[in-house]
């Protein structure tokens, strides 16, 4: 995680907010990883795994600001993210075709059907996170940087 | 009246479902709509988990360790290998009671369209605000007969 | 079957997964690429490919009869089975086609009608929904089905979103059809979790046993039934559940418009078919009286009231969006009758109106493409400024009103033969009533185009001004395809009729 832009100012209301929040961010991250590589085997996998990675960056963006999430996870990041994310779950499918396989046939990945299974799974996990993560970002960076165009006690 | 209470989750979903019809038709704000339409979407969630339920079954995780040998993988490689009677079978070798995964795994997707069309609803919502000014259908509608009698459609 | 033997055997075996897999992960690619025209190019090289693929499907299930595909080597109970029988293989040769058409029409438009940024993601989404479509029919698992449902309808509802270049109503219009569409799909999704708990599968074939094992089954299968009937019925524009569709086709950029009047309402069509015929039975009884009363009821209210309707309408869009509410009228009375006649009659009409209104809609939007026009009092004097896209519009009008040597009439007189057979003269009445009709509500605007004089801009007549060559020939390919099947020249009339009659054939087939 980067460092945040500015030091909180000495009579900022948010201090307790930013020192948990810096605190508790990366483990956010980690638990979204551990989810992930749990996914094969217990509860977990590349859905919940990547909305949770995606939450970490937008509660850094809610309590640091749009600009100081978006120097730590760049908007240009989000459309390959997304295009990569399908690509590799696609692309492993493929990849089971070229082997011989029917499209998404993990059993043929590998030199029995058992670690077949295991290693699809796992690449099909990792599109799901790339893809679901980077859109929920996405999702939030276009509905958070549109400027408001009237006062908020208008509404 | 005690039908309702044994079954309540059925009265619960139909509950659901019947306020966010409702409130997808009575509302002539576009955001209360979406919201009717997200209740009314949330209540499918819950009749699909219901489902899935078995009395006493537990959560469908397999309890025996997943060791080095493969064996949890066991019943899924034997169906993969085409008999169609296999998953029963392991099923059966496993004295084990397990709740029905799949409509989870169904409603996971489900909650996933629901968040795209959530998302698409939203987005189309900021340009119509944008660019008419409201989200009520009432002046918009206003603003379109407007729009039609001068005579501007295209 | 000569041709079969030139398409690469693995193309046919893995074809149905191909078929979808293929615009699904070019969709993705589409929306990063850079090029504007190279997009373009992606996107119609990969309808190109699926049209050949659909076609040597359609030839191996002439040949070799119903074929299951299983994905990721999963057999179908337990996996999702790709099916593609006589029932589906006409659908997706159709869907394909058309987007094929309807990519090339969209080369000049939508560069007169999207913004030059807007244009990759545009035709990424254009490959997504037809993915979807693609999806939708092929697929034998009934979960499957909702999925790619959405993944059609969501990419939908950005595509009639995209309009709001052009009219700002674009924007409503879409709203209005993502309310009405998730509904739709909520209440698909309803019934399927109801089937499930029945019938314990997601796969229909799976289902249609298990059921028809219970003798229909019991009260959960008729709710079920009935959710997925509203559910679909939204989808396909059914009678008093259209409302989504005047506006999203009057609005939409007209290649989305061409799109989906040939295709999203034909493939949901299809879905009820399906479910009606195949999962559940026609010979359950409330499955029986729901197709006899309901169906038919819609239907027919739908046909006059939709015809009476496009009658009033100022714009030209208008007219013939509700022209399809009413044309979807004379499906489900095909599919209503229950016949092997009526329901080849409504398979027909489903593959005619497809070429139909796709030629008419493609005459639109060359028009809107030239001199900006929709409404019909700026139709006047278009035959001297546009001879040859209104005589393809022409063409398609006739077809669509139902005169004789065109497509219209063959679908219109097939439905009408096997009413009369059945013995329901009152409704080869309303057939030939809102004909009549259809005469009316395109005649005018006929009439305002041959017999009107050029309109005058700034004090000069309106000079002859073709549409682009890009729009002409897929306007001409689908008005000439409209008077081969109905004159049957090169034998596509009697391929078409073939075709539904096999399809109608395996829907009253396995029930049984």
């Amino acid at each position: 995680m980067p460092d945040p832009i500015q030091e909180p100012i000495e009579h900022d209301p948010h201090v307790i907010l930013r020192v948990v929040s810096k605190f508790l961010i990366p483990f956010i991250a980690l638990f979204a990883f551990y989810v992930q590589f749990h996914g094969d085997f217990g509860p977990g996998g590349g859905f919940q795994a990547g909305v949770i990675l995606a939450a970490s960056v937008i509660l850094y963006a809610l309590i640091f600001g749009l600009d100081a999430a978006k120097k730590a996870f760049p908007p240009s990041w989000i459309r390959i993210g997304m295009t990569l994310g399908v690509l590799i779950y696609g692309g492993t499918g493929v990849l089971a075709w070229i082997l011989g396989g029917e499209f998404l046939n993990y059993s043929v990945l590998a030199h029995d059907a058992a670690h077949g299974q295991h290693y699809g799974i796992i690449a099909i996990e990792l599109g799901v996170l790339v893809t679901v993560a980077t859109v929920m970002v996405a999702i939030f960076y276009a509905f958070g940087s549109r400027q408001p165009d009237m006062e908020s006690e208008d509404w | 009246m005690s039908v309702l209470f044994e079954q309540y989750n059925y009265a619960i979903v139909i509950i659901l479902m019947m306020t966010g019809l409702y409130v997808v038709f009575a509302s002539r704000n576009f955001i209360k709509k979406l919201v009717g339409l997200s209740i009314f979407q949330t209540s499918v969630f819950l009749l699909y988990i219901t489902i899935g339920k078995v009395s006493g079954g537990q959560p469908p995780i397999i309890v025996d360790s997943h060791g080095d040998d493969h064996a949890s993988l066991e019943p899924v490689l034997v169906a993969a290998a085409g008999a169609k009677e296999a998953v029963g079978h392991a099923a059966a070798k496993s004295d084990v009671l397990y709740s029905n995964p799949l409509p989870h795994v169904l409603i996971l997707t489900a909650i996933v369209v629901g968040v795209a069309t959530l998302a698409i609803g939203l987005s189309l919502i900021v340009r119509i605000r944008e660019i008419y000014g409201t989200i009520e259908e009432d002046e918009i509608e206003a603003l379109d007969y407007q729009y039609n009698l001068e005579g501007t459609a295209d | 079957m000569d041709l079969l033997s030139l398409f690469p055997s693995w193309l046919i075996e893995h074809g149905a997964a191909f078929i979808i897999i293929l615009p699904l992960l070019m969709g993705a690619i589409t929306s990063i690429l850079p090029s504007r025209s190279l997009a373009w190019w992606t996107a119609f090289i990969v309808t190109v490919i699926v049209t050949l693929t659909s076609f040597g499907l359609v030839l191996n299930m002439m040949s070799e009869g119903t074929t299951v595909y299983s994905m990721g080597g999963w057999d179908p109970p337990h996996g999702i089975g790709l099916v593609v029988d006589a029932l589906s293989a006409p659908v997706l040769l159709l869907i394909s086609a058309m987007a094929v058409l309807t990519m090339v029409y969209g080369m000049p438009a939508t560069i007169a009608e999207v913004e030059p940024k807007k244009r990759a993601p545009f035709y990424a989404a254009f490959l997504l929904c037809f993915a979807g479509l693609m999806g939708m029919v092929v697929t034998g698992d009934a979960f499957n089905v909702f999925v790619f449902l959405e993944v059609s309808s969501i990419s939908t509802y950005a595509l009639v979103a995209m309009g709001a270049a052009r009219d700002r109503r674009a924007l409503t219009a879409s709203f209005n059809y993502l309310i009405m569409g998730s509904i739709g799909a909520t209440f698909f999704v309803i019934g399927l979790g109801f089937l499930y708990m029945e019938t314990g599968t997601l796969n229909m074939a799976d289902m249609a046993r298990i059921l028809a094992d219970l003798d229909g089954g019991s009260r959960v299968a008729k709710v079920a039934f009935g959710f997925i009937v509203v559910g679909l019925g939204l989808k396909l524009a059914m009678f008093p559940l259209h409302t989504w569709l005047p506006g999203a086709y009057a609005y939409a950029p007209s290649m989305v418009t061409i799109f989906l009047a040939s295709t999203a309402t034909k493939a949901a069509l299809y879905l009820l078919l399906r479910f009606t015929f195949t999962v559940f039975d026609p010979s359950f009884e409330y499955v029986g009286t729901l197709v006899k009363y309901l169906l038919i009821g819609v239907g027919v209210v739908g046909m006059i009231f939709a015809s009476l309707q496009a009658i009033f309408q100022t714009d030209v869009r208008r007219t013939l969006a509700f022209s399809s509410v009413a044309q979807v009228g004379y499906m489900l009375l095909g599919i209503g009758l229950a016949t092997a006649a009526g329901l080849a009659a409504g398979y027909l009409h489903l593959l005619n109106h497809a070429v139909i209104k796709g030629g008419l809609f493609i005459a639109l939007g060359a028009f809107w493409y030239r001199f900006g026009i929709t409404r019909v009092e700026d139709f006047q004097g278009l035959s001297k400024t546009m001879p040859w896209t209104m005589g393809a519009f022409t063409v398609s009008a006739l077809s669509l009103i139902g005169v004789p040597f065109t497509a219209g009439f063959v679908s219109k007189v097939n439905l009408a033969t096997a009413a009369a057979d059945k013995g329901w003269w009152w409704a080869v009445a309303v057939i030939v009533v809102t004909s009549v009709l259809a005469i009316i509500y395109m005649g005018r605007i006929l009439l305002s185009a041959y017999f009107g004089d050029a309109p005058e801009i700034n004090g000069e007549v309106a000079k002859r001004n073709e549409a682009p060559l890009m729009m002409l020939v897929p306007m001409w390919v689908l008005a000439i395809m409209s008077i081969a099947i109905g004159s049957n020249i090169f034998n596509l009339g009697d391929n078409f009729v073939g075709a539904a009659e096999a399809a109608a054939r395996l829907l009253l087939g396995s029930g049984a």
